[in-house]
């Protein structure tokens, strides 16, 4: 799954345009632990987390994830978005739980590592 | 003991969270820059990311060195104190005694310092209250 066909699956808004939306999804994950995430996590993942602040870029810029996703209507600071910009990291803001975003990508066939 | 490729230390500010991360992240171009393998960087990132915010979140401030030779990479960490009391207990998975301030970040798991050991190849770390901790960390290239 590309992350442009994740936004098409939930109705996500990208909040950096800059970011090509054409990279693919290796996995997914939900966590809201950095160091939990940075022992499980994995390149090009798509990770569901409602924390949002600049720290959560960092993370994802170090392990090379594709994408994060703050659910149930949390949105991104101005300042957290340029940074994810300049990362390569598509940042996106969706109005559904992590449970449910977790059971659609899995439905999609998304694996979970 | 192989000749060096490349040596350079990066500070790290106490309880600065808006840079955080940062000199993690220098740390990472340059070893992709050198060609490193990228399974290899990213063991690195991890280490030094989790090192780094140690330092911001418990330290006084510090440095990280890093030393890169043609088979072998090494992350030496130094910092103003305060120390670890208890270093078996802080090596332990899930300890931390991290502020409510710091958890609700998300931080404070007590995962760092086990993450640090799980992905260098080599790992030593000496504490002394009232003055620092030092941290090596060696990875095979």
């Amino acid at each position: 799954m590309t992350i442009q066909q994740f936004i098409d699956l939930t109705n996500a808004k990208l909040v950096t345009p800059e970011v090509p939306t054409d990279r693919e999804i290796s996995c997914g994950y939900t966590c809201d632990l950095l160091s939990w995430v940075m022992a499980h996590g994995a390149a090009d993942m798509a990770w569901i987390t409602v924390q949002t602040h600049m720290n959560v870029v960092a993370v994802a810029a170090l392990m090379d994830m594709a994408a994060v996703i703050a659910p149930e209507g949390i949105t991104f600071e101005a300042e957290v978005i340029e940074k994810a910009q300049e990362e390569g990291i598509a940042l996106l803001e969706c109005g559904e739980t992590a449970y449910s975003l977790c059971g659609k990508m899995i439905a999609a066939g998304v694996p979970a590592d | 003991m192989g000749a060096i490729t490349l040596k350079e230390s990066y500070p790290v500010e106490a309880g600065d969270f808006s840079t955080a991360g940062e000199a993690s992240g220098k740390i990472k171009r340059v070893l992709k820059k050198l060609g490193i393998d990228s399974a290899i960087v990213r063991r690195v990132a991890v280490a030094a990311y989790e090192v780094e915010l140690n330092l911001v979140i418990h330290s006084m401030g510090g440095h990280m060195d890093l030393i890169v030779e043609p088979d072998y990479l090494q992350l030496n960490v130094h910092d103003r104190g305060p120390g670890i009391p208890d270093v078996d207990l802080a090596m332990r998975e899930g300890y931390s005694t991290a502020s409510d301030d710091v958890r609700t970040m998300g931080f404070g798991a007590g995962m760092g310092l086990p993450n640090m050991r799980r992905n260098a190849n080599d790992f030593s770390i000496r504490s002394t209250v009232g003055v620092g901790t030092d941290i090596e960390m060696g990875f095979k290239l």
